[in-house]
């Protein structure tokens, strides 16, 4: 029972990466009805700036701000900045591909994701660089369970994050207008509402989103790379499909189902055997129930 | 402008007997006469992709690289090409006479003497050559499912795992003494014959593994069908990363050698022609209306999930053949070569030479793989400069380059002097 409580202790932690993550692949569905192929790279570059800020401001405001400050600060700036990436991503690969066929905006965003982390392992090089620890982190053992307060804090923001967003979506005049958007890309516009307003800030929330996932990767996995967003971002994405394409709340339940499948697929079988099993209860999902948890009922047709 | 159209207008009346045989007298000279005409332009050997490798380390010598590539290949091509043109149209409209499929015989012949030479002069050329050839077959394969088909597959990895484990168990357990299964059980030189039912074994593999994805694109269309295909790449990489009979991570190697430049010459013309067959055919044209209209292509008797399933088990079946080659050319494989970077790059190399089309797919292929090899020397900044070419191409021929254009054999080889 304890052993069962920790793994889901690890696993509302490692779902929350992918909960936080996912919800960007599931907006910019929303609205484009396109997948952001980049966001896993996004969500690297949200880390490397985010571990870039942290080190800045450590090293200018340790000596007069309290640490859960600078972490606030560091998460705000970050998302600022990250969020520019996003709406790069959009103007280069998806606004000149409105017309084309949706592969070909999948093609650029791969593309573009590849240019990501070349051009990283380029300008910082090969070295691995380290995350600076924001928060002091300190264990507790309450009656056999071990946990840390960064685990409790990460899983704390996603939520808050994602309270946020929802608040965002259903209460504001911008919320208002994607929600808008994702029911009807063509008659909105009319009413003057643009779509290359709403798309690049549909992308900006999602990278800002991506980098604050970041900045709590970096704090539960210090050591960054300039790979890492790929695995991270393509299991993201599965998990987006698997919330159901568009739906946000989908999107975050899948994440944290998809979390919850992996550690305890680790948990019972050899952590080898974690792909295999966790990819095959996906194909069985998909199998019996090809719209994921919360889809659409309609169909959208493809444009090839 | 006026003077590049004048001059393309010298070389009309060129059919395409010409310009292979323009060809071979290039290679040929390069072959007999490669090592004194490089010596002449000072460099230290035969520059083996064209100077491309050479010219990127030393752009000093850009004069000397492009004066040998003039008086190599392009003076002979042309030169031959357009001397020839009286005999080599004579010839075409002889050959016109005669069935296609011997013109198409005789012409892959001189084409096959072509790259036989040319890769003859170094090993290097001999497996870009090979690995090529392997591209084009997955590419086209892919281009039925992605392409004709309209789905988004991401499983073709998978496929080429299958195809090269199969056929490499085959290969190692009969015919090979090795780590893995011990000696041989059947004499070596059974072998070489055996090869094809390796290869052929291991494409039936994959087409059966598609099944896992093709039975649920019955009820499943386009994302939803892209995360079960990526689901059954990582199922099939995860499951022989945990076969510790078939060598688990560290792979399986000291494949025989048997994927020579002819057998893989050989399947890839077989791929195109049965390729080119299937999709000019009324099933092929099925294809095409399941992807524009799945309920207007049923209500006219089209039966979508035969349909489905044939693209997708005909396109596995052919990366099947490809991984097998690819196992034997290399010579080893491991699981992780079949992972996310191969998709990324048989993805870009459809969606680059143009979906709907055997042709396009061809160039994809080729472009993409000599690329890589040619900004070799480039080192990081190759993975720039190739994706931000894609990025250019989807945005301004957003079906790819040459898309929804079929080979027409008779067109291409008939006699430019009427």
């Amino acid at each position: 029972m304890e052993y069962f409580l920790q793994n889901l202790i690890n696993a509302l932690q490692w779902g929350s990466f992918y909960a936080v993550i996912s919800i960007g692949y599931s907006m910019v569905y929303s609205i484009l009805m396109l997948f952001n192929f980049a966001h896993g790279d996004i969500f690297m570059v949200g880390t490397y700036i985010g571990c870039g800020i942290a080190t800045l401001f450590l090293s200018l405001f340790s000596a007069f701000l309290p640490g859960w400050l600078i972490f606030i600060l560091t998460i705000v700036v970050t998302m600022f900045l990250t969020s520019f990436v996003g709406v790069f991503v959009e103007e280069v690969g998806y606004r000149p591909l409105r017309q084309a066929p949706r592969a070909s905006a999948a093609i650029t965003g791969l593309m573009i994701g590849i240019i990501f982390e070349t051009g990283n392992l380029i300008i910082l090089g090969a070295q691995r660089f380290k995350f600076p620890a924001l928060i002091k982190s300190v264990a507790y053992h309450k009656g056999g369970l071990y946990f840390t307060n960064v685990k409790i804090m990460i899983v704390g923001i996603s939520i808050l994050l994602m309270l946020a967003l929802h608040v965002f979506i259903k209460k504001t005049k911008w919320g208002m207008a994607m929600r808008a958007m994702s029911f009807d890309s063509l008659a909105v516009p009319l009413m003057g509402v643009s779509i290359n307003v709403i798309a690049p800030l549909t992308f900006a929330i999602g990278a800002g989103l991506a980098s604050v996932a970041g900045i709590l990767y970096g704090q539960a996995y210090p050591i960054l790379d300039p790979y890492m967003g790929i695995l991270l971002g393509w299991k993201a994405f599965v998990a987006a499909i698997l919330g159901g394409r568009g739906s946000i709340m989908g999107a975050a339940m899948a994440g944290y189902m998809l979390g919850f499948i992996e550690i305890f697929v680790a948990m019972i079988f050899p952590s080898t055997f974690r792909d295999l099993i966790a990819y095959s209860i996906i194909l069985l999902i998909l199998t019996f129930r090809p719209r994921g948890f919360f889809g659409m009922e309609h169909s959208i047709r493809l444009r090839l | 402008m006026e003077t590049i159209t004048k001059f393309k207008s010298i070389f009309y009346g060129v059919p395409m007997a010409g310009w292979l045989l323009g060809a071979f007298t290039a290679v040929m000279l390069e072959y007999f006469l490669g090592d004194p005409i490089s010596y002449l332009f000072d460099l230290p050997k035969i520059p083996v992709l064209f100077g491309a490798l050479f010219v990127l380390k030393h752009p000093l010598m850009i004069p000397s690289i492009i004066g040998y590539d003039i008086v190599i290949y392009i003076l002979p091509i042309l030169l031959v090409a357009k001397i020839t043109a009286p005999l080599t149209n004579a010839l075409a409209s002889v050959l016109e006479k005669t069935p296609l499929w011997l013109s198409t015989i005789i012409h892959l012949c001189l084409f096959y003497g072509i790259i036989d030479t040319w890769s003859g002069i170094n090993d290097y050329r001999l497996l870009v050559v090979k690995l090529t050839m392997i591209s084009i077959i997955l590419t086209v394969s892919l281009n039925v499912i992605n392409g004709y088909q309209g789905e988004f597959s991401c499983s073709h990895p998978g496929f080429m795992a299958l195809g090269a484990y199969a056929s490499s168990t085959i290969t190692l357990l009969f015919f090979a003494n090795d780590k893995i299964f011990g000696a041989a059980l059947l004499p070596a030189a059974w072998g070489p014959w055996a090869f094809p039912f390796a290869i052929i074994a291991g494409g039936a593999v994959a087409a059966i593994g598609s099944l896992v994805v093709a039975i649920p694109s019955f009820r499943t269309r386009g994302d939803y069908l892209a995360i079960i295909s990526l689901a059954f790449m990582f199922i099939v990489k995860s499951a022989i990363e945990n076969m510790e009979i078939i060598g688990g991570p560290r792979g399986m190697s000291s494949q025989p050698n048997y994927a020579s430049l002819p057998v893989v010459f050989f399947w890839t013309i077989v791929c195109i022609w049965t390729i080119h067959n299937f999709v000019t055919s009324v099933m092929g044209k099925t294809l095409n209306a399941v992807r524009d209209n799945e309920p207007a292509a049923d209500s006219m008797t089209v039966n979508t999930r035969k349909t489905k399933m044939t693209a997708f088990m005909f396109g596995a079946f052919w990366a099947g053949v490809a991984g097998g080659l690819f196992a034997h050319v290399l010579r080893y494989v491991n699981p992780s070569t079949f992972g996310l970077q191969k998709l990324a790059e048989i993805l870009a190399m459809v969606y680059f030479g143009g979906l709907n089309s055997i042709y396009g797919s061809i160039v994809g292929a080729v472009s993409i793989n000599v690329l890589g090899e040619a900004l070799r020397p480039l080192e990081l900044f190759k993975w720039i400069v190739i994706p931000l070419i894609l990025i250019l191409v989807m945005i301004f021929r957003p079906y790819g380059l040459i898309s929804f254009t079929e080979i027409n054999m008779k067109k291409m080889l008939r006699p430019k002097n009427k």
